[in-house]
């Protein structure tokens, strides 16, 4: 997409597929060895940027799902829970370095399957996800300490749902305080992205992490309910859309399951008439299309203080036509491809609604690839908040611009949605950062800055976007009996 | 109920004879408590409430479906301002509610005795239980942040803390035995950290809960923060599970056996449910510890870079 006239061409600059072998089958990691499905189906994961089959999955059945639970209840009551926390500490610790080790492996890998940019899985995902094994491995050992009582207890087998959109990552998430509170996990990846956690899965044995502590059940919905379902799992964890998530909560009650659901979101990002604009619009392009806007937490929801409106947008769409979009192997794509053809036809359909309502839709000169699912950048203005576009998730690289004129207007814009996962506030004035940090209904704010990760940094939301946190101290919580 | 030296006389049906020193009591009407006042129920109906012995205590409103939901009104309308009060200031308030309890012991131990069947000693100290308990919560109000908060050291240049605030509006069922202490364990924790309340009172038990409410409408404690209901548990407790715009719920007054409904119910806007299996209504004597409170609580986390 050159942006003018003067433009320098970007020379391709792929990332070598060599750097990760893709075996043509793949079965499921139940007690420490892979393994085919109990009934031998499979489904094929495809790599969206092309559509090209990467390999066979098997499908885990409910008997599939019982052995790994089963596996897992064996290995807490035999090894992990009696195991020294300076013992599983080390093996966390091992987890980390050897996904340091083998980074590049696991980025070309989640680019290839997930469609996500080399860029973001080589210097995002993979960092992340081994900073959370390195981070929870210290925790294993100091749990007397972490504020929840003198001598907390591990919950058992955690069973835990993870999404598409950062496939390694959320298995880090999720494993890593399971494993460091003392409890064994069966973990279910996405039907669309199963190979990076089978890759950890491999890493599991190089680490001689012992059989059943982590399996992985690869399989669709009914693999998930399966798993949910189960009544030997003490603890269910889940990050998805808020719609499953609810269903989780209907079919865990009762139970006295404990639950954490990490779930959807519509994020207002308020720019104020005194932020560096600039700076601002950068925070507003990271908010959106990073990761094709495949984020709970995106800034889907531009809220800009209408004095400063036009240039925002023109800024904005001027910033826009430098993405480049393309080659999730290319080191130079900021836009890679789409998850799935599903996730593609919902985001066209609500785009479609977006200009049925009336809002303004614009996206830069874009070439999209022949083949494989892709969206261009698409920016809405004269959003009012009752349209589709302002109210319900897209999950796409899709920004919807509304505007606001007092601070109270900003709040009250920035809180009408049922969620409540994150906000970005732009301005340069610090008692004003604080007022509205005070004031957004979510349970991360992001002020001057956006989609920022850490794993000593809390994440979870508000209202409709979940309960319980992820990272930190307070992410502990979730894995232990208080 | 009675005056102390009516012993000799001999109650005339019709009311004292002329002449004599017995005075007709004056009765309580037992109402329900919404947005800082006391209403009937709006269904007009009310129920009888007995002692352990089986003799009527009084009648208690038997609140409405409709009901609930003013209840939730005044408790989103109050919300606002008292989660924006400094923590120093709920701290007080709750210490105002234990002055004036404390001023009123003799009656609560009176009313407990009678509704829970307990002896005269064991009725006041459950009742001294109860006012300790809101001075232990009233500390609380500006130090939980401190407990529960954090500073994270994220690895960039980025200052990142996070901070508890509270969920919203918290509907509460109360503990059906303890009428009194048991209510206390489970309200004073839930808005002393600017959380407001909808109570269903114990239904068999729900004297001692009105009778707080008149504590707690005169301990500046402002309209909406508490709100309490008296009726019928299975008929109340699905409207506020159910209800959008209530963002928790704490069934512990209904027993694990009957909750499943109610969680599912919860499902509909994500409410945080609190239900504690194993929770015995003799172990509210025990220290309770923080797990209420943060059961409440949210966590927002901010971050901000550093740079010049």
């Amino acid at each position: 997409m050159p942006s003018t006239e003067m433009a320098w061409e970007y020379a391709p600059a792929p990332e070598s597929r060599e750097l990760v072998r893709i075996a043509p089958e793949y079965g499921l990691f139940v007690d420490g060895t892979f393994v085919p499905a109990a009934g031998g189906h499979t489904f094929t994961t495809v790599n969206p940027a092309s559509e090209e089959p990467l390999a066979e999955v098997a499908a885990a059945s409910p008997a599939d799902v019982d052995r790994a639970v089963k596996s897992a209840r064996g290995a807490f009551d035999d090894v992990w829970r009696r195991m020294p926390g300076s013992v599983r500490a080390k093996y966390l610790y091992r987890i980390a370095r050897i996904l340091q080790e083998r980074a590049r492996e696991f980025a070309v890998l989640e680019s290839l399957d997930n469609g996500k940019p080399i860029r973001e899985s080589r210097d995002v995902d993979v960092p992340l996800a081994a900073a959370h094994f390195f981070y929870h491995a210290g925790w294993a050992d100091k749990l007397e300490h972490a504020g929840f009582g003198p001598a907390p207890r591990p919950l058992g087998v955690a069973g835990q749902v993870i999404p598409w959109n950062f496939p390694l990552l959320m298995a880090a998430w999720k494993l890593a305080p399971a494993l460091a509170a003392g409890n064994t996990c069966v973990l279910k990846p996405a039907e669309t992205t199963p190979l990076s956690a089978l890759l950890l899965a491999e890493v599991c044995q190089q680490a001689e992490l012992p059989p059943g502590v982590v399996n992985i059940v690869t399989g669709a919905g009914e693999t998930g309910a399966a798993l949910v379902d189960h009544p030997g799992v003490a603890k269910v964890a889940f990050t998805g859309s808020t719609e499953v998530g609810k269903k989780i909560r209907q079919a865990v009650a009762g139970t006295g399951k404990k639950l954490t659901l990490e779930l959807g979101g519509k994020a207002a990002n308020v720019v104020f008439d005194d932020a560096p604009l600039d700076q601002a619009v950068e925070g507003i392009i990271n908010g959106i299309f990073f990761n094709q806007g495949h984020v709970c937490c995106a800034g889907s929801r531009l809220l800009v203080q209408e004095s400063v409106a036009g240039p925002v947008v023109e800024r904005l769409k001027r910033r826009m036509a430098t993405l480049r979009l393309g080659d999730p192997l290319d080191k130079n794509t900021d836009i890679g491809a789409i998850n799935s053809r599903q996730q593609l036809d919902k985001i066209t359909e609500l785009s479609q609604a977006g200009e049925a309502q009336g809002a303004g839709r614009w996206s830069p000169p874009c070439q999209l690839p022949e083949r494989g699912y892709w969206f261009a950048p698409t920016v809405f203005t004269g959003v009012s908040q009752s349209h589709r576009i302002a109210r319900e998730e897209i999950f796409g690289p899709v920004l919807s611009v509304l505007t606001f004129r007092t601070p109270d207007e900003a709040v009250i814009k920035a809180n009408n949605t049922p969620y409540g996962l994150s906000a970005g506030v732009w301005t340069e004035k610090g008692s004003r950062i604080l007022w509205m940090a005070q004031r957004l209904r979510a349970g991360v704010v992001w002020a001057n800055t956006f989609n920022r990760f850490d794993p000593a940094s809390p994440f979870g939301g508000y209202r409709e976007s979940g309960f319980g946190r992820e990272g930190g101290r307070h992410g502990l919580e979730a894995y232990l009996d208080v | 109920m009675c005056d102390g030296d009516a012993g000799a006389q001999t109650p005339v049906p019709n009311g004292p004879a002329p002449g004599s020193r017995t005075r007709l009591d004056v009765r309580k009407t037992y109402k329900l408590f919404i947005g800082g006042a006391f209403p009937r129920s709006e269904s007009g109906r009310s129920y009888p409430v007995t002692s352990q012995a089986g003799a009527l205590l009084a009648r208690a409103a038997q609140a409405s479906r409709k009901d609930a939901r003013d209840a939730v009104v005044a408790a989103r309308s109050a919300l606002r301002g008292w989660q924006s009060a400094t923590a120093y200031s709920r701290g007080q308030v709750l210490y105002r509610v234990a002055e004036i309890l404390e001023g009123r012991a003799a009656q609560f131990a009176e009313e407990v005795a009678a509704c829970e069947g307990l002896g005269d000693d064991a009725a006041r100290r459950s009742v001294e239980a109860a006012i300790d308990r809101w001075v232990w919560y009233a500390g609380w109000s500006d130090k939980v942040a401190q407990v529960a908060g954090a500073a994270n050291p994220v690895a960039g240049p980025y200052f990142n803390f996070s901070v508890p605030e509270p969920t919203g509006i918290v509907a509460v069922i109360a503990p059906a035995a303890s009428s009194l202490l048991g209510l206390v364990s489970v309200l004073a924790p839930v808005i002393v950290t600017g959380n407001t309340a909808v109570v269903i009172a114990s239904e068999m038990r729900p004297l001692p809960a009105v009778t707080l409410t008149e504590v707690i409408a005169t301990s500046d404690v402002p309209p909406g923060v508490v709100n309490v209901l008296t009726g019928r548990t299975a008929e109340l407790a699905p409207v506020l599970a159910g209800h959008m715009d209530v963002n928790a719920i704490d069934v512990c007054g209904v027993p694990p056996d009957r909750r499943t409904e109610l969680e599912r119910l919860a499902a509909e806007n994500v409410k945080r449910v609190f239900a504690p299996a194993e929770e015995r209504d003799e172990d509210w004597e025990r220290p309770p510890g923080l797990r209420r409170m943060l059961a409440f609580l949210e966590t927002k986390t901010v971050w901000h870079p550093i740079g010049i």
